[in-house]
């Protein structure tokens, strides 16, 4: 409809997937590439014998991102392009005041809105889901695997029950907080560590700083 | 095709190289070719541009390490971060030219409309019949295909006789052509399409600007990123070009037809690329920067002797006469590499030294790649998923074909890779995933 609802749709749902990758991947080279590759980047693990934990979570943190951007890019993109578009929905020439009238309008722009959070958060969701999982896959935590699986059928089956967007968003962003809490924790956070990052005490735990391979 | 710009400090090539593979000591015929190679200290690799008029052929080198036995670990390091780099300055340009292509095509209604075609696809695609439709799409494809061969062929034979002179006027044409007649039309539907009005006078200037200063970067001095710039945009907007008069069948027959030329031609011992290459590397002389694009920055710098962080962005100057003599190609890394010896590797030795290697890969490659993500936004009815799928398939090949280099050290084409994939990316995602990902689309369901 106009550049203003596009950028702010844009930004919404794409925001803090572009911030993860400016600040934690664009520097880095090896990393762009494992954000491509994906899971071919099994292949690139073998020429890198050197490294053990860190860059197998460096790893999941990627291709989480990736398959993350990927999902909701795939997702998304169409109705951004349309936002863009000449905004008559009606197609037979109805003027746009017609159409605004008839009360169809809120619900195309509710529709646009619930897609844009829902992006969002599916592409946070499936970089803690990485997370999660290559770590299950790694210490043989079958539990957090299954779970895995379950919470994704779970917000997936979570889109059927449609046109009630407000509970659908919000029991997927408290999926999305708790798979979070729980994806930190599985990196080597802990509440120590956080306090100190809040502060800006330490240094370490600066995610760019880590120069992890 | 795709080349690494030498770097002098070849014990780096050979842990790339063991890196990737197994730790074994290069063969001694490495050793001994890198004693040659030295003087360029290109690190070899063919390349090709694949323009409708020529075809370039690039000089190869064969670089390889000569001191084994290096610890491994830092040095593994290095050279991946290395490699990693060459991969990311690669993608850097094909994507920014494949994003000019299709944001062109998306909103400049002139380069989707069919008006004419080609005289080297003489074929109509508007037949009754589908069997009709293919057969004339595949005689198109061979019409062009044997174009390009012939023309291929005739370089190799100026280039075998050495008449550079040739050679040369015709690349200054081809340049001539794109930068201002190709520009001029590009800038005249770009106004249209927006409706902004532009006087001649303002117009001439504009695009005699555009084009002067193209000349001069592209086949004289310049500073590289206005180079590289340049040779972006004649290479999207050449991709303009085949994307619209190439019929539609047509240019997909076409590009898995290149494709297999392109493996063919360079890998392949008669093939007229290899030849051409091998030929440059007896007379050990550069190819035609003209239409290869490389990313290439700083020099390398002997031991100790200049420091590398003061070298900046500094530009190699390009000697375009060809005299046999004095070869200072572009982007190479020149002569203070002739009297460097072979470095035992102390990791200081070798960070002094970091020079910047750098990757080239031929115009036609850049062509080729936006051709198919260009066809993919103008025709694929699934507008974006089709064309970032193909965007990434594209990437992704070009990643593999840079760790294939690395791994063998010797040019490589580049299409075969990317375009199969782009391919097998464009026809499964506009046929079978379009079609899911609207239905979910439309019902506002998450998978």
């Amino acid at each position: 409809m106009t550049a203003a609802v596009f950028f702010g749709c844009a930004f919404i749902a794409f925001g803090p997937a572009l911030a993860l990758y400016i600040f934690t991947i664009a520097t880095e080279p090896l990393r762009v590439i494992f954000l491509i590759i994906g899971k071919a980047s099994e292949g690139l693990k073998s020429i890198n014998p050197d490294e053990t934990a860190p860059s197998m979570r460096l790893l999941a943190y990627v291709s989480g991102l990736g398959f993350g951007i990927m999902s909701g890019v795939f997702a998304f993109v169409n109705t951004l392009s349309d936002s863009l578009g000449p905004g008559t929905v009606g197609i037979h020439g109805d003027s746009p005041q017609f159409f605004l009238n008839s009360g169809a309008y809120p619900l195309i722009e509710k529709t646009r809105l619930n897609k844009t959070f829902m992006t969002l958060v599916i592409i946070l969701l499936h970089v803690f889901w990485g997370i999660i999982f290559f770590d299950g896959c790694e210490k043989k935590k079958w539990s957090a695997l299954l779970v895995v699986l379950l919470t994704h059928l779970l917000v997936s089956a979570l889109t059927f029950i449609s046109p009630h967007y407000g509970i659908n968003l919000v029991s997927t962003y408290i999926i999305m907080v708790l798979m979070g809490i729980w994806a930190f924790f599985v990196a080597g956070g802990s509440c120590r560590s956080l306090k100190f990052c809040l502060l800006c005490q330490d240094k370490d735990f600066l995610l760019f700083n880590q120069r992890s391979r | 095709m795709l080349t690494f710009m030498a770097s002098d400090s070849e014990e780096e090539v050979c842990d790339e190289r063991t890196s990737l593979m197994s730790a074994e000591s290069p063969p001694p015929r490495c050793c001994q070719e890198a004693r040659q190679g030295l003087e360029d200290g290109e690190n070899a690799a063919q390349w090709r541009s694949q323009d409708s008029e020529e075809d370039l052929d690039d000089a190869d080198r064969y670089v390889c390490s000569g001191v084994p036995g290096q610890p491994l670990g830092l040095e593994e390091e290095l050279t991946l971060k290395y490699g990693a780099k060459h991969v990311i300055m690669l993608f850097v340009p094909v994507t920014l030219c494949m994003i000019v292509v299709v944001a062109t095509i998306k909103s400049v209604r002139f380069y989707t409309e069919k008006n004419g075609q080609l005289i080297y696809t003489p074929f109509t695609e508007d037949t009754p019949s589908v069997g009709q439709r293919l057969l004339n799409s595949v005689l198109n494809t061979l019409i062009m295909i044997s174009v390009i061969v012939a023309m291929t062929i005739f370089l190799v034979v100026l280039y075998k006789y050495r008449c550079y002179k040739f050679i040369h006027g015709w690349l200054i044409m081809s340049s001539l052509m794109l930068l201002f007649l190709f520009t001029y039309i590009y800038l005249g539907e770009v106004l249209k399409t927006y409706n902004v009005a532009m006087d001649y006078p303002t117009l001439f200037l504009t695009v005699w600007n555009f084009g002067a200063v193209g000349m001069v970067c592209i086949h004289w001095k310049g500073p590289l990123v206005l180079q590289q710039a340049y040779l972006i945009m004649i290479s999207a907007l050449m991709a303009l070009v085949f994307i619209k008069y190439l019929p539609e069948w047509s240019a997909w027959v076409i590009l898995g037809a290149i494709s297999v030329y392109d493996l063919v031609a360079v890998l392949c011992p008669k093939g007229p690329l290899r030849m051409l290459v091998e030929t440059a590397q007896e007379r050990n002389e550069p190819i035609f920067p003209a239409l290869i694009y490389s990313s290439a920055m700083v020099w390398t710098v002997g031991m100790a002797k200049l420091d590398p962080s003061s070298q900046g962005a500094l530009q190699l100057p390009y000697d375009p006469e060809m005299e046999e003599d004095s070869y200072d190609s572009f982007g190479e890394p020149s002569y203070p590499e002739v009297f460097e010896p072979p470095l035992p590797g102390s990791p200081e030795g070798e960070l002094e030294e970091e020079e910047e290697r750098g990757v080239k890969l031929g115009l036609g490659d850049f062509i080729f790649y936006s051709v198919l993500v260009g066809k993919a936004a103008a025709t694929g009815s699934g507008d974006w998923n089709t064309t970032l799928a193909c965007f990434v398939a594209i990437l992704i090949g070009l990643c593999l074909t840079l760790l294939l280099l690395a791994v063998f050290k010797k040019a490589l084409p580049a299409l075969p890779i990317s375009i199969t994939f782009g391919l097998i990316f464009y026809f499964s995602t506009d046929n079978l995933v379009r079609p899911f990902m609207d239905t979910l689309a439309s019902h506002q369901l998450y998978i």
